[in-house]
Parts: structure tokens; sequence; C-alpha cells
């Protein structure tokens, strides 16, 4: 199981009919297991290339290889059916997930109260795991998180971040999750793409040897020195 | 409550005006109610407004089925948009006489070209409200439906019908408003039996008391029609919705 991508090019005509080129080149591999973090400044073109790797944009030059995958996807905003409640939800997206594991995820991301209420009545960080809920039930080999901690506040988002490291952690599959906020980037990463400004191509991968669950404080503050030294801002 | 003493105040309005007009020109409430009773009585009230809300039945599920699909058509497809458009046109602005009487030319004075007639005066209207709802339908929900793999069933009912939902609800109501007033004009033109038709023969005799009866009674029949099917059908729908506590 693995995610190849090999984007040449992808440009959108705007109603003017002038063309925006997004993205550039954009090469790189994914594998199970593995969770690859891309990072660049706002509007750069991630969640275009997001929408690529999900399979929800096919007008892009190039060739994205992604063989039997069963997709879980967070997107930036939660995206839920207003009109069904939490648990339809999640069962509509996985119609065969068992009481069993939909009852533990509810227990980690702490939504066991909100089972029966509509979208309408959460707030913003519950829908968000709503959606998180939503993607694990799938049991997927491939999970894209689009940005899952934006807007929320510091607390919320530890918070969210730990639930979300400890669902990845709890099962092998390929995993992509796009930030512009490197801490979470260096604590959840294995591998880290940096992105340059539109039109969007890959600067720098930053690889991080230590096991997830086992970096330091003190490794994570050595990694996001190393990194800020670098200026990938100006590159 | 309130609806009681609504309806009172409309009662004692209309016997008063049939005091100060005068009794040829409109009877007062017991004449009628007298006239309703004779008709009751014989059965042919009954037969008439079931004639009449049989057509209303056919021709509304026949226009909001038709016209609910080639909406969303429209709205999802600019070739059929292109295409369906100056049909459209002519259709909506095409008035309901013509339509009618052409119906009964071609298609002869039967039932076929009656329900036909009504059908399609009300099918545009469908057509153009569930064309805005599914130019409506957010793209947002779709590509969701698309990463988890929603197969194209669950997808129309779980996603798409509950957008549109308002929009039929929208395309029902008037609708059916406009079904209750076309239905009529269809049977006074060419059909043997129904409110209509029993409304054309109280005309031609002057029957003011038999008139007002058989529009009562069908503007009864509306009404309960609306408080126990339209508006419950409504709530249902837009329970999801957050209420002010």
């Amino acid at each position: 199981m693995q995610l190849e991508v090999n984007i040449t090019g992808k440009s959108f005509e705007n109603a003017a009919g002038k063309r925006h080129d997004v993205l550039a080149a954009i090469n790189f591999t994914l594998n199970a297991g593995e969770v690859g973090v891309v990072f660049g400044p706002s509007g750069c073109g991630k969640s275009t290339l997001l929408k690529i790797l999900a399979g929800l944009d096919h007008n892009y030059q190039g060739r994205v290889v992604r063989p039997g995958v069963r997709l879980g996807m967070v997107f930036q905003e939660p995206r839920l059916l207003p009109w069904r409640t939490v648990e339809e939800n999640v069962r509509l997206a996985a119609p065969d997930v068992d009481e069993a594991r939909i009852a533990a995820l509810f227990d980690v991301l702490e939504l066991t109260a909100h089972r029966h209420h509509f979208p309408g009545e959460l707030s913003l960080g519950l829908a968000r795991r709503v959606a998180l809920a939503r993607a694990f039930a799938v049991e997927p080999n491939f999970l894209i998180l689009d940005e899952p901690l934006a807007s929320l506040d510091n607390a919320l988002a530890g918070r969210l971040r730990e639930q979300i490291a400890t669902l990845v952690a709890s099962r092998r599959m390929m995993t992509l999750f796009v930030t512009h906020d490197l801490d979470d980037a260096v604590r959840l990463g294995d591998r880290l793409f940096f992105l340059s400004a539109r039109p969007a191509r890959i600067i720098h991968v930053e690889t991080i040897a230590a096991l997830r669950a086992k970096r330091s404080e003190q490794d994570i503050a050595d990694i996001k020195a190393r990194l800020a030294q670098l200026d990938l801002a100006n590159m | 409550m309130l609806r009681l003493v609504s309806f009172a105040l409309f009662i004692a309005t209309w016997w008063i005006a049939s005091l100060l007009i005068g009794d040829a020109k409109l009877p007062p409430p017991p004449v009628v109610l007298a006239a309703m009773l004779t008709e009751a009585k014989s059965g042919a009230l009954f037969v008439n407004l079931g004639a009449t809300l049989a057509r209303v039945a056919l021709a509304f599920t026949l226009a909001m089925a038709l016209g609910s699909a080639i909406g969303y058509l429209m709205g999802r497809m600019p070739l059929a948009n292109r295409l369906g458009d100056p049909w459209l046109i002519l259709l909506l602005n095409l008035p309901a006489l013509v339509v009618i009487v052409l119906a009964y030319i071609w298609a002869g004075l039967t039932e076929v070209a009656a329900i036909a007639a009504i059908a399609i005066n009300k099918l545009p209207t469908a057509v153009v409200t569930l064309r805005e709802g599914a130019r409506a339908l957010d793209p947002a929900l779709d590509e969701m439906a698309t990463a988890f793999a929603f197969p194209p069933a669950r997808t129309f009912r779980h996603v798409i019908l509950p957008q549109l939902a308002p929009y039929i609800a929208a395309a029902a109501r008037s609708g059916l408003s406009l079904v209750w007033k076309i239905v009529l004009v269809a049977e006074l033109l060419g059909r043997p039996n129904g409110v209509g038709f029993e409304i054309g023969v109280a005309f031609q005799l002057f029957d003011i008391p038999l008139l007002l009866a058989y529009s009562l009674s069908f503007a009864a029949v509306v009404l309960v029609i609306e408080t126990l099917l339209v508006q419950p059908f409504e709530t249902r729908l837009s329970r999801w919705r957050l209420r002010a506590a």
C-alpha cells in the first residue's frame, strides 16, 4: 500500500479567462503507517492538492497512484449533514461499523453525550470531532486531515491533537495531515513536506527519525529550531 | 381558540353583509347550510367533492413527480437547462384556459384530458422551484459524499433530498393552491361532475345558495388538507433546524 504522487501542474481559469497556476511539480510517496505533513503558507494550494489526492479533482497534469484506497477524510469545515444526528452522520459514512467500535470512537473523542444531537447544536470543536469520528469509523487505509485544528483555542486544539495522535497510532494507514502550524507538524508527522507560495512546489522534505510516541519536548524544540534556521519562508 | 374567533368573525361578517345586500344576492349562512345539507343527504355533495379531490390528487402527483425530475435535471445539467428553458418560459406564461381548451379539443372531453391539462398548468412552477433547489445544492457535501464513497442511492436520500426538501415543500404548497384553482375551471368546461361542474350549473340557474354551498364545502376540504397534511409535513421536514426556545 503506497501513495505515489507525481503532479506536474494544476491551474485554474478565473472568470475573466486568466490562467492561475496553483500547483507546480509535486512528487512524493507515502507508505502505510507513515504520517506525511503538508506544511505551507495560507492560500498556497494545500487544499487543492488534497482534493487531487482524495480523488475529488481529476483535472490536473501528472499522475497520482492510489491503489485500493479506502479513504477517510476530515475536511477543513466539518461538512456534516445538518439533517442527520451525530451518530447517523458517522453511520452513513461507515455502514459496516459495529456498535463497540463506534462507542469506542465516541469515547475517545468525548462525543458520547452528543450521539443524538444534530450538528447545528454543536460547537465547532465538537463538530470537528464528529468529522474525525466519521473518518476513523470507515477504518481507512488512507486518512486525510485538512487543518483539523484550525480556529480552535489552544487548550482545545492541544486536546484534539492528542486524540488525533491516539487514533492515528491505533491503525496502520497512510496519513496526510495539512497544517500551517509548525508545532502540530513536528508533533504529529513523520515526514514534513514544505510547500512554497503559489504555484506550490515542495521546497524541503524533513524526515523525523524519532518515533512519534517517543519524541520528547526537547526533540520537538530542536527540530523546530533547526527548521526555523532553514528560513523556509524565503526560499 | 384564535382560529374559532376568526371563524366566528367570518360568519358574522357574512351574515351582516347578507342583511345589507339582500337575500337574493348573498343568502345568509342558514340558507347556505340548508342547501349544503340537501346536497349532502342526496349524496351529490360527496360524489362531486370526491371527483374533484381525485382529479386534484392525480394531477398534483403527476405534475410534482415530473416537474421535480425535470427541474432537478435542469438545475444539475447546463445542457438540459439550455434545451428546456424556452419550453419552460412558454409553459409558465401560457394561460390555464388555453391549455384546458386545447386539451379538450385534442383529447376529447375525457378524464385524461382534464387531468393532463391541470398537470401541465402546475408543471412549470414545480420545474422552476426545483431547478433553483438543484442549483443551490452544496458542492461541499457532494465532495464529502464522494470522498466517503457514498453509493448514488444513499447520496440521493441523505445528501440531496434533504437539501431539496424546502424547495419541494414550496413547490407543493404553491402547486396545490394552483391546482385547487384550475381544477374547477377544467370541470366547468368539460366534465359531467365535480365541484366545478356543480358551480357551473348553479351559475346557469342563478342558484346562489347552491353555488355557495359547493364553494364553501370545497374551501373547507382545502383547509382540512392544508392543516392535516401539508403543515405537519413541513414541520417534519424542518425538525432538525434549531428553534428559539
